[in-house]
């Protein structure tokens, strides 16, 4: 990585933590739907960049917002595992030669994003409620809450990479 | 020894995702557990000070109505007083302050959640304050949970807006006592469990703690019953409570200290090693 990348990514790291714990945490939406945007970080990773990195990063992404919001582990439980998986939807998603073909997130084109931010999401929302809730026979509002929040962060992320991307 | 160093080598990354999914788990079931003490919670120094800046700034904007809550508990307080004036005498009264065994100390909410299935709020006081764990804490209009963890200058309470809280209250009218948990569904809303079928219950009856843990007084004020229900075996209650708190706008709050716990624990220790 560069050192610009470093620098941004360093960046939008503590942005992303500080927009989750004082902004998004308490817009109880309906009374209980958060956006959990910070995931945000781990998909604009860059794409070849170091996965062992981006998994301890992850780690620290979601140790962060579980600190401010007393939640244990779950944040960060659920950040490292889709910072683990990322190669394999990326791969879903981008085609198999992403790598090689040094592909930036803004030139793929809108359903190929869309699909990748879905994945990554439901997966991310679906560990994160399971074990925060941790009752399977809470098992209806794992899914409410998966569905409902999921639906809420893609919206969003989807706005920020719509209205952030340098296609121009 | 080669192939053991390769395979480490080539599966680092799988290796170091266990690692840290196996600690966030470990940290997630920490919490489920109330008495094994948190090594993670918002009352740090870094996340206390971070809430405690945007209190500052968002403190402002719900002014209004929190005096007027504190006008309302101001009038109760005097009519209780006016009822008290009038049966003992006003010259003893003046002069001597009555050993309550509580000792009530204020303190300002900085973060409160009340959306997830477990909730805290963090208070600006720590141990510097003499904030401990498993001292209650209630607001002007009735109970809002229990200190679970403290830091120098911070404190988290678990509400009672969390699943694993189970906090002792009974009938206003006719002493019968339940557990109050909470089913998640709705902020407002508290359940009250294991009330006898014989206690006379009647939709708008007031709810109080009963006195019978050693963290809150009795006769804290909780809500009113809103819908009831026999349980499946039909021999004990399941009350719908509607919270005389709005447990979403909160803002400061009291945390009561028992200065005979100590005591009362002992006791009861020495009672049960006894047996």
């Amino acid at each position: 990585m560069q050192n610009n990348a470093i620098l941004i990514n360093a960046f939008r790291f503590i942005l992303l933590v500080f927009l989750q714990v004082l902004l998004l945490n308490h817009i109880n939406f309906l009374g209980y739907i958060n956006p959990y945007v910070y995931i945000l970080f781990i998909l604009l990773f860059p794409l070849n960049g170091n996965k062992g990195l981006l998994i301890f990063l992850s780690f620290l992404l979601g140790f962060s917002i579980d600190v401010f919001g007393d939640s244990g582990g779950v944040h960060a439980a659920a950040s490292v595992f889709i910072a683990y998986i990322r190669p394999w939807i990326l791969k879903f998603s981008f085609g198999i030669s992403y790598e090689h073909n040094n592909i930036k997130l803004y030139k793929t084109s809108l359903a190929q994003q869309f699909t990748y931010i879905v994945m990554m999401v439901f997966l991310h929302h679906i560990i994160l409620f399971t074990l925060e809730i941790f009752n399977l026979s809470h098992i209806l509002l794992i899914v409410k809450s998966t569905l409902f929040s999921g639906i809420f962060s893609i919206i969003l992320l989807m706005s920020i990479l719509i209205l952030f991307s340098r296609k121009n | 020894m080669q192939q053991i160093i390769f395979f480490f080598i080539r599966n680092k990354n799988f290796l170091l995702f266990g690692l840290l999914f196996l600690i966030s788990v470990y940290l997630t079931v920490q919490t489920h557990s109330y008495h094994n003490g948190k090594y993670v919670s918002s009352a740090n120094f870094l996340s206390g000070n971070v809430f405690s800046a945007k209190s500052n700034v968002t403190g402002y904007f719900g002014l209004e109505d929190e005096n007027k809550r504190l006008t309302q508990e101001n009038i109760r307080l005097r009519k209780q007083l006016e009822n008290l004036k009038s049966i003992a005498n006003p010259s003893t009264l003046d002069s001597t302050i009555l050993p309550s065994g509580y000792v009530f100390r204020n303190a300002r909410i900085i973060n409160n959640t009340y959306s997830k299935s477990k909730n805290y709020l963090t208070l600006k006081k720590g141990k510097k304050d003499s904030i401990k764990i498993d001292m209650g804490v209630i607001s002007s209009q009735g109970i809002i949970g229990i200190v679970n963890a403290t830091s120098e200058n911070f404190s988290t309470v678990q509400s009672i807006l969390n699943t694993e809280s189970q906090i002792n209250a009974r009938l206003k009218e006719s002493n019968h006592f339940g557990t109050l948990t909470w089913d998640t569904k709705n902020p407002n809303r508290v359940q009250l469990i294991d009330i006898p079928r014989l206690a006379p219950v009647t939709v708008g009856d007031t709810i109080i703690t009963g006195g019978k843990s050693t963290i809150f007084p009795e006769g804290i004020l909780i809500g009113t019953i809103e819908e009831f229900n026999l349980d499946g075996d039909a021999n004990y209650y399941d009350l719908q409570i509607k919270l005389f708190n709005d447990m979403t706008s909160l803002k400061h709050v009291y945390v009561i200290e028992n200065t005979n716990k100590e005591e009362i624990l002992q006791l009861e220790n020495e009672v049960e090693h006894a047996e």
